[in-house]
């Protein structure tokens, strides 16, 4: 795997969910600048999935199995913006609570990507 | 009791407070997310699971599929709240500590009985703990929207 991919979407993962836990702490719900955070965010999610789908199709193997290989790299692209839907229809404090713990969702999914791709 | 004129998702048992409560909205919202988190951990893993060779750890496998079909119906319950879904919702997040702590307990006492894990081997070590600290908060959260 492009190990500076998945290292980008984990800081990027973090900051966002940083982001997001300061708006829950002021009490405030996510706004268009949380979406636009969570956009580049699950671009470069995606950008992970097409790399690792390539990188399948180019016949190199992940460690740990093809399946359960291709079930994170879906999973990492789905968690954000499936924190964002439930957040648009949250506009408390809670929904930024929300896309906070997507995006820690996201980092530790990035770490067991990395372990299961191996070296 | 009569839930006449109100919303299938709106409860009638509380009359006198709140006209009525949904289990999926503010920090219950939290709670779908994880929740829902888990319904997909949990059946995909034992899709996986089942395609790399059921026989390989029945007992685990089939743990697996149980687990993610318990999550499945407590994210329903909360999406859909009301008291019925609240008491439902209760009763599994009871059954889901219970597996865990059981099945915990049994991964360390027998590791023999599970040659691949699932997701309450060792208290839920390989998911941070959550599927322990997951029904506590979801009872908890359960017990106050009645009141709320």
């Amino acid at each position: 795997m492009l190990d500076a991919l998945t290292v980008a979407v984990a800081v990027t993962a973090l900051a966002l969910a940083a982001w997001c836990g300061h708006a829950a702490y002021k009490d405030q719900p996510t706004k268009d600048w949380h979406f636009i955070g969570m956009a580049v965010v699950t671009v470069l999610a995606l950008a992970q999935l097409v790399v690792g789908i390539v990188q399948l199709a180019r016949g190199e193997r992940p460690e740990q199995g093809m399946a359960v290989f291709i079930a994170y790299l879906i999973g990492s692209f789905a968690a954000v913006p499936a924190a964002g839907v439930l957040s648009l229809s949250e506009r408390t404090r809670w929904g930024s609570v929300t896309v906070a713990a997507g995006a820690l969702v996201l980092a530790v999914l990035e770490v067991r990507l990395y372990d299961i791709w191996g070296n | 009791m009569s839930d006449t004129d109100r919303r299938p998702d709106q409860s009638p048992a509380t009359p006198g407070t709140k006209p009525s409560f949904e289990l999926g909205t503010g920090p219950g919202r939290v709670l779908v997310w994880f929740y829902g988190v888990f319904t997909v951990a949990a059946a995909s893993r034992s899709v996986v699971e089942v395609i790399r060779g059921f026989d390989r750890a029945p007992l685990a496998y089939s743990l697996s599929a149980v687990a993610a079909v318990v999550y499945g119906f407590i994210t329903y319950s909360l999406v859909r709240g009301g008291e019925k879904a609240r008491r439902a919702a209760l009763v599994c997040c009871a059954a889901e500590l219970l597996g865990v702590l059981v099945v915990g307990a049994w991964t360390l006492a027998e590791p023999s009985a599970f040659p691949d894990s699932t997701v309450w081997s060792d208290f839920g070590m390989g998911y941070l703990f959550i599927p322990v600290i997951l029904p506590v908060t979801g009872m908890i959260w359960l017990r106050r929207a009645k009141r709320a």
